[in-house]
C-alpha cells in the first residue's frame, strides 16, 4: 500500500514536469497551428476581405471557385509541374545514384556536385535561370542554340514554353535531395541479396528489376510523394521568373501563386482561403492515394 | 565519405575484391575501375559539372564588368570586386543579409531546443495525454503553410506583428518534423543512464540538458542545418509578412530586384551569389552531417 503509494507520486511528480515541458509548446501548437487551421476553414464560408465585415456566406466561395474559369487553368498549370515534374525528376535522380552507388572513387565530390543545387536560395537561382533564358547576345542557351545553328527560342516570353523553363531549375535543385534518398536506400538493400542473385546467373537489368527496385519501394514511396508535395505547391520559382505574375497570360501560374493573389493583391481573402483549402484536400488525397497505390501493388 | 556511408563493415565483397587485387598494382584507379566503369564515372563526372555551371556561371559574372558580361567566357578579363562593393553600398543588402541571419539564427535555436525538449519528453516520459499530444503534433505535418498563411496575416495584423522581425520569426519557432526527428533519436537512449542521473540528484530538466541532449548531437545538427537553410531561404511568409525594404530578408530584398538592376545583369549575379555563397560554404564545411541527416530523415520518416 505504502509503495503503491510512493510510486504513485512518482509517477504524479513526472507528469507534472512533463507537463511544464509541454505547457509552451502546446500554447504554440494550440494558437499557431490548430487555431488557424480551423480559422481557414472558417475563413472559406465567409467574405472576408481584411477591412470590411466578416459574414457568413455559405459555400458561395466554393460555388464561385467551381465556376472561375481562371481557377480550372491553374489546377491545371499546378498539375502539369506535377505530370512532368515527379516522373522526369524521379528517373534522372534514380539513374545518377544507381551509378552513383556503385562508384567508390571521387563517391564523396560527384554526390556533392550532384546536391549543391538543392542548398540554393530559389529566389537567387531563378535569376541566375531568367538570365540564361535572355535573347542573345545576353542569355547562354540562346547564344549556344544560334551558335549551334538552331533558332533563337524565346523560353519565358512563350505561352508554351514558359512553363517547362520554370520547371527545370525547380527540377535541377530538387534531384540533389532524392539522390541522396536514394543512395540512402540503395545502401540499406543487404548485399546477400546481390549475391543470391548472382549465383543465380541474373543478368544487371534482371537484378534491377526482380531485386533492386523492389527492395527500393519504401524509399521510391516516400520520393514520389514528397516531390509531388513540392511540385503541387510549387511557388518561389515561378514568383521569381515571372515577376510575381505567373505569365505569360497566367500559362505558369500554379495554384499557391493564385492563393497569394487573390489575398494579397485583390485581397479577398475568403475566397483565397477556399483556395487553401483545395490545395489541402488535393495534398491529403495525393499522399494517401498514392501511398496506398505503391503499397497494393 | 566514410563517416557519410554505412559502416565499413556494410559492404564486405568489396572489401574482399578490393584485398584479392591488392598485390602490386600501382594505381588505384586501374585496380578498381574497369573500362565501362570509367566511362560511367565520367558520365557523372560531366554530369556533375553541369549541375554546378550555373553556380560558375553566376560567381564569373560577379566579378566581371559590366561590358564583358555579353562574353560567355568562364573567367572575367579583369576581375573586379567593384560589383560587390556597388552593391553593398548601394541597396538594401547588408541589411536585408542580417535580417536573414537574425531571423534564421533565433529561429533554428527555438527549434533546437523545444523540438528536443518535446522530443524527450514524448520519448522518455509516461503520462496521460502522450499520445494525444504526440498525434496532434504529427498531425501538423499534414497541414500545408499556404493554408495557414492568411490567418497568421490577420493575427499579425491584428497584434501589430507586420514589419517586425518577430512577425516573420513566430509561425517557425517549433516544428513538427523536428519533433518527430528528436523523439525517434531520444528513444534509442537506454533509460538507465537517465536514471542513473536521477540518482546524481539532477531534476528533469537537468537530465534531460546534461545527459540525454549531449547524447543525440548529430540528430540536433542535422535539425540544426535543415532549419537554419529553410528558414535562410523560406521566402512566401516573409514575403507577406514584410513591406518595410529595410526588413526584407534576402530571399524577398532579391526579389525586388527586378526594378532595381533589372538590366545590370552582373549585379542581379552579384546579388544572388551573396545569397548563394554562405549556404554552399556551410555544406561544404558540414557536408557529412547534412548527407547523412538528410538519408536519416528520410529514412526515419
Amino acid at each position: 500500500m505504502i509503495r503503491r503509494l510512493e510510486d504513485m507520486t512518482l509517477g504524479q511528480r513526472r507528469a507534472i514536469w512533463a507537463w511544464g515541458f509541454l505547457a509552451l509548446p502546446v500554447v504554440f501548437y494550440v494558437s499557431i497551428r490548430f487555431y488557424p487551421t480551423l480559422e481557414a476553414f472558417r475563413a472559406s464560408f465567409t467574405n472576408w476581405n481584411i477591412v470590411g465585415r466578416m459574414e457568413y456566406i455559405g459555400v458561395a466561395n466554393y460555388v464561385r471557385l467551381a465556376h472561375d474559369p481562371a481557377f480550372w487553368k491553374v489546377i491545371g498549370n499546378t498539375f502539369t509541374y506535377l505530370g512532368l515534374g515527379v516522373p522526369i525528376s524521379m528517373l534522372l535522380s534514380f539513374v545518377i545514384a544507381y551509378h552513383l552507388d556503385r562508384v567508390r572513387f571521387g563517391h564523396g565530390l560527384l554526390r556533392a556536385l550532384y546536391f549543391i543545387p538543392h542548398l540554393t536560395t530559389a529566389v537567387a537561382m531563378a535569376w541566375v535561370w531568367r538570365w540564361f533564358y535572355q535573347p542573345p547576345p545576353i542569355g547562354a542557351f540562346n547564344v549556344w542554340l544560334t551558335t549551334l545553328g538552331f533558332g533563337q527560342m524565346p523560353f519565358l516570353r512563350s505561352t508554351t514554353q514558359a512553363l517547362p523553363a520554370v520547371l527545370a531549375p525547380a527540377i535541377w535543385a530538387g534531384i540533389g535531395f532524392q539522390i541522396v534518398i536514394f543512395l540512402a536506400g540503395l545502401k540499406a538493400i543487404p548485399r546477400t541479396y546481390y549475391e543470391a542473385a548472382a549465383i543465380d546467373g541474373a543478368g544487371a537489368w534482371r537484378v534491377l528489376f526482380e531485386v533492386t527496385l523492389p527492395l527500393l519501394r519504401p524509399t521510391i514511396v516516400f520520393l514520389v510523394v514528397t516531390s509531388s508535395i513540392a511540385y503541387l505547391r510549387i511557388f518561389d520559382y515561378v514568383y521569381a521568373m515571372t515577376n510575381g505574375q505567373g505569365g505569360p497570360l497566367d500559362t505558369t501560374k500554379p495554384l499557391v501563386l493564385k492563393i497569394f493573389e487573390t489575398a494579397f493583391t485583390h485581397f479577398e481573402m475568403g475566397y483565397a482561403a477556399t483556395q487553401t483549402i483545395v490545395l489541402f484536400v488535393i495534398l491529403l488525397a495525393i499522399s494517401l492515394l498514392q501511398l496506398k497505390l505503391l503499397r497494393s501493388r | 565519405m566514410s563517416a557519410a556511408g554505412p559502416p565499413q563493415g556494410a559492404r564486405p565483397p568489396g572489401r574482399v575484391r578490393r584485398a584479392a587485387t591488392l598485390g602490386g598494382e600501382p594505381s588505384t584507379r586501374t585496380r578498381t575501375m574497369a573500362p565501362g566503369n570509367i566511362a560511367v564515372w565520367t558520365l557523372l563526372l560531366l554530369g556533375g559539372i553541369v549541375m554546378v555551371m550555373p553556380f560558375v556561371y553566376m560567381l564569373a559574372a560577379s566579378f566581371k564588368f559590366n561590358h564583358e558580361i555579353y562574353e560567355l567566357s568562364l573567367l572575367p578579363r579583369e576581375a573586379t570586386l567593384d560589383n560587390y562593393r556597388r552593391l553593398f553600398e548601394r541597396s538594401g543588402f547588408p541589411r536585408w543579409f542580417g535580417n536573414s541571419l537574425l531571423i534564421a539564427t533565433v529561429t533554428t535555436a527555438s527549434v533546437l531546443f523545444f523540438d528536443s525538449l518535446v522530443g524527450y519528453t514524448l520519448a522518455k516520459f509516461r503520462f496521460r495525454g502522450r499520445y494525444l499530444v504526440f498525434i496532434a503534433i504529427l498531425s501538423t505535418l499534414m497541414i500545408p503553410t499556404e493554408m495557414l498563411v492568411l490567418p497568421w496575416y490577420s493575427m499579425a495584423r491584428n497584434f501589430g506583428w507586420l514589419d517586425t522581425y518577430w512577425g516573420v520569426a513566430f509561425p517557425g519557432l517549433m516544428t513538427g518534423f523536428g519533433t518527430f526527428l528528436m523523439k525517434q533519436f531520444f528513444e534509442g537512449i537506454p533509460d538507465d543512464l537517465l536514471d542513473a542521473g536521477r540518482l546524481d540528484g539532477l531534476n528533469e530538466f537537468q537530465v534531460w540538458w546534461q545527459v540525454a541532449l549531449p547524447l543525440v548531437t548529430p540528430a540536433l545538427s542535422a535539425l540544426a542545418i535543415f532549419t537554419f537553410l529553410g528558414n535562410w531561404t523560406a521566402f512566401l511568409w516573409p514575403l507577406i509578412a514584410i513591406t518595410d525594404r529595410n526588413l526584407y530578408t534576402l530571399p524577398v530584398g532579391l526579389a525586388s530586384f527586378s526594378g532595381e538592376f533589372q538590366t545590370e545583369w552582373e549585379m542581379v549575379m552579384t546579388g544572388a551569389s551573396v545569397a548563394t555563397i554562405p549556404t554552399i560554404l556551410v555544406f561544404l564545411l558540414l557536408q557529412r552531417y547534412i548527407i547523412r541527416g538528410i538519408s536519416l530523415a528520410g529514412l526515419k520518416a
